[in-house]
């Protein structure tokens, strides 16, 4: 029997211990907003949070968390700054296809709580582990500079 | 029949419930019930590029409904009802949604409004030309009386849709031509929207799978009792060409994958390499091809002025949408039930029926929206092997492509090979001739389309090329790779046409010491709006001021899809060869424009996806395998490599063009010109070698 904390909930299932947190957040939880794009953190589809720092949950075995706080996409929201980025993004029209956005945004809140008004190389630093295959960085670019300003 | 995905925007999310009240249903498009919900049927599919939102929005705007209140429902499979005009067929591709129903959905709306305003004018007792509607409301100016549609539909129920209503002014477009908010996104901020791949039906079971590593190999032995003793491992299916493991979840059945002791046929393509590959295409090159078109004499032209020949080549190119390929099925003697995100939604259908036996009325496909398509999703071949192994599942099974097995089992852009031979004299063009030699996609995707040699795809933007030139030839000639599969990859014929043409054009101007933007202008007189867009991006872009050195301008012009849009793009060189775009500018001109925002926004994003393709694209095949398997080792652009992109947009009253896979043609020649303006090094093969860009491989 596993225990996480997630979006401020306990969660209690049974997974070996080297399953990766996306597996059990998409197959046993249901939680399917964060997504599977590789498999090995190359493409940041997977970003959840971890005590509020993006981690790539498809690499993330559940027996390694313990009792640290997990963000998913589907509880960013309740955050300022995850609201505040969310409403930027639709402020903005950031998303095309969408597939890669809810590891978009979890990476941008992250950076938004650990840089608040972040420059163009932090920026890059943050956001260069999530590719965008419809090619929005344009938008998410500025669309983080907005959410930094709201 | 078939399915349908309800997806409500200011409603719950639901499935399409009995209308408890006659619904108003004036054609496959449009349904007004009795509380005033309108909802609007999307014969498209949503990827990315907006279209939901942009058929919402010519719906509404010829109904006069109130845009805030629509609700959208994605069409059934029924090409009858929703097939797309110009190919028969339920087909979302070749940038096409906007061109092919423009005028059938505005008449559909119109017609539909037409009606409301006549039950209006019998409730009324009032000419029809004396009622206004506007916001899902009609009005009687002169009385002050006004009805909200959902109070007009019985009466509407009876009446007969004008054959040919008329349709509102330009001028007169309330929506159209706004950027308004898309529908689709919100959902797509929060993790509520439900792609293909998060679909759940109850008890559903989640299976992965291996085919053969080398193209066309088939299943030989499997031992599979380390994988049956894996925990959450539950069944092994074995087909001819793959092997599925089925488990509690993805991550059993991905462990259960890899104990798996699969011994396989590897086939006749056991040795084919990419090698193989050019060496076929370049021979095939050399045999004339079916004349795709030909004006006055190419052999005198030829023979007159400035000869130059050169030829482009374009490599295989795996698709990689984001949302790898997947397909949920559930299987029972008599029905078949398809969760999956798909381009050709009634070939979806009609491929589980022919995989099962079943008739199409007891095949359910829910479509949903797509994370990705580019063309990997107008092919059925990953329902097929998912039904194939739902038939031996009980209940219903997720099948979850690994993004390995996505690269290495694609269906990949073909590689091509354009030569082109023309004479220049005074500036001018006099002869030219170009031969496209590569798959024909088209002959097996549509074979009707696919005439007297001829791939109307592959010969897209390279026979109607809009420069002035009397004496012309362009051929096409049909080969097949050895081994790899082949189908439409986002630009698909104009890529390599367009490539090879605006490369080619500028390695033309340098023949002739022009100017490479005086050089096209100078030649676009048949084409003024082509050549408006190429005067807008080189003044937008600075064209002529001065740049650091290593670093050049390039442009090219295009007539793609139909929509004219010129490039440039600015890029810098460094001594190891290594390339840094800078910028990116471009003026369009598509037409009657729906949603600018969503224009501006698939033009960025195809500036990307090209500029991906052209640095760092390529499929290589070694052993009759394809070499690459992830992100690791098929690389793609992100965000730090990006360059500032400009889009200016020209307003035009011409019938609307296609955009999503213009922004990829256009930006490979453009950058490839500037590459050349950098360096003085000309690259006739993409990706960019930056061996030869530095100096140590020749050109």
């Amino acid at each position: 029997m596993v225990s996480l904390r997630i979006n401020n909930e306990v969660k209690n299932f049974d997974a070996p211990p080297d399953m990766p947190l996306l597996w059990v957040l998409r197959d046993i939880l249901g939680l399917t907003g964060t997504k599977f794009g590789c498999g090995i953190a190359q493409c940041g589809a997977c970003t959840v949070h971890l005590d509020g720092a993006p981690v790539r949950s498809c690499l993330l075995p559940v027996g390694s968390i313990g009792q640290r706080a997990i963000t998913t996409i589907e509880g960013v929201g309740a955050t300022g700054v995850g609201a505040k980025v969310q409403k930027a993004w639709l402020d903005l029209e950031v998303v095309q296809c969408g597939y890669c956005q809810s590891g978009q945004i979890m990476s941008a809140t992250a950076l938004l709580n650990a840089t608040p008004h972040p420059e163009d190389s932090d920026i890059d630093a943050a956001m260069a582990g999530n590719i965008c295959r419809c090619g929005t960085y344009v938008r998410i670019r500025a669309a983080i500079k907005h959410a930094a300003e709201a | 029949m078939g399915g349908s995905l309800v997806v409500a925007f200011h409603l719950p999310f639901a499935r399409s419930a009995p209308a408890q009240k006659p619904e108003f249903a004036p054609n496959a498009f449009i349904r007004i019930d009795a509380h005033g919900k309108v909802t609007l049927i999307m014969p498209q599919v949503e990827m990315g590029q907006g279209i939901y939102t942009s058929i919402a929005m010519i719906l509404a705007e010829e109904l006069d409904a109130a845009f805030a209140q629509v609700t959208l429902e994605a069409a059934p499979p029924n090409d009858k009802l929703y097939g797309n005009p110009t190919f028969g067929l339920q087909v979302t591709g070749n940038s096409n949604s906007i061109r092919a129903f423009w005028l059938p959905l505005r008449k559909a709306a119109a017609a539909a409004r037409a009606i409301l305003v006549q039950a209006a004018s019998q409730q009324w007792k009032v000419e029809p030309t004396s009622i206004r509607t506007a916001d899902g409301e009609a009005v009687h100016e002169a009385s002050g009386r006004r009805l909200a549609y959902a109070a007009l539909i019985d009466r509407a129920q009876g009446l007969t849709p004008p054959k040919d209503p008329p349709l509102k002014n330009v001028q007169d477009f309330k929506l159209i031509g706004n950027p308004l908010k898309r529908l689709d996104t919100p959902d797509k901020v929060n993790g509520k929207v439900v792609y293909g791949i998060d679909a759940m039906p109850p008890g559903v079971k989640f299976a992965t799978l291996a085919a053969c590593p080398v193209f066309g190999g088939t299943v030989g032995h499997v031992d599979d009792a380390k994988a049956k003793s894996l925990p959450g491992v539950r069944q092994v299916v074995v087909l001819n060409d793959v092997v599925a493991v089925v488990g509690d979840h993805m991550w059993a059945a991905k462990q259960g994958l890899g104990a798996l002791d699969i011994r396989w046929n590897e086939g006749p393509n056991a040795t084919v390499s990419s090698d193989d590959v050019w060496k076929q295409l370049r021979d095939a090159s050399k045999t004339e091809g079916a004349v795709a078109k030909s004006m006055g004499d190419v052999a005198k032209g030829l023979a007159e002025g400035d000869l130059l020949e050169a030829a482009y080549e374009m490599p295989f190119l795996a698709h990689a949408t984001m949302e790898p390929m997947n397909c949920t099925v559930h299987v029972t003697p008599t029905t078949c039930e398809v969760w999956v995100g798909s381009q050709v939604l009634s070939r979806a259908q009609s491929t589980a029926a022919k995989v099962t036996g079943l008739p199409l009325d007891k095949v359910t496909v829910h479509n949903h929206l797509i994370g990705g398509g580019f063309g990997r999703r107008l092919e059925t071949d990953m329902i097929a092997s998912a039904v194939q192994i739902a038939q031996q599942v009980d209940g219903p099974v997720k099948v979850v492509w690994t993004r390995e097995e996505d690269i290495q089992h694609d269906i990949y852009r073909p590689v091509y090979r354009d030569t082109l031979s023309a004479t220049v004299s005074n500036g001018r063009i006099v002869g030219w001739k170009h031969h496209i030699t590569g798959s024909s996609v088209i002959a097996r995707w549509l074979p009707p389309a696919f005439q007297k040699g001829i791939d109307i795809d592959a010969i897209d933007s390279g026979a109607d090329i809009p420069y002035d030139i009397p004496n012309l030839r362009v051929e096409y000639l049909r080969d097949e790779p050895p081994a790899v599969p082949t189908g439409f990859w986002r630009g698909v014929g104009p890529n390599n046409n367009v490539f090879a043409i605006e490369s080619f054009m500028d390695e033309l101007a340098k023949k002739s010491n022009k100017d490479p933007l005086a050089f096209r202008r100078d030649l676009l007189g048949k084409a003024p709006r082509l050549k408006a867009a190429l005067e807008l991006a080189a003044a937008k872009a600075g064209w002529g001021n001065p740049l650091p050195p290593r670093t050049g301008r390039g442009i090219a012009a295009q007539t793609a899809f139909g929509s004219f849009i010129a490039t440039v793009a600015e890029a810098e060189v460094d001594a190891d060869g290594e390339v840094r775009v800078h910028r990116i500018v471009c003026a369009v001109d598509s037409g009657i424009v729906v949603n600018p925002d969503t224009v501006v926004a698939q033009l960025q994003g195809g500036l990307i996806f090209g500029l991906t393709a052209a640095l760092y694209g390529k499929i290589t095949i070694d052993k009759g395998r394809v070499q690459q398997s992830n992100f690791n080792d098929y690389r793609m652009l992100r965000i730090n490599e990006t360059p500032q992109i400009e889009v200016h947009l020209i307003k035009s009253g011409e019938a609307p063009g296609g955009i999503g896979e213009t922004g990829t043609t256009a930006a490979p020649p453009a950058l490839g010109n500037a590459l050349f303006a950098a360096t003085g090094i000309r690259l006739r093969r993409l990706p960019i070698d930056r061996d030869i860009l530095s100096g140590k491989k020749p050109a």
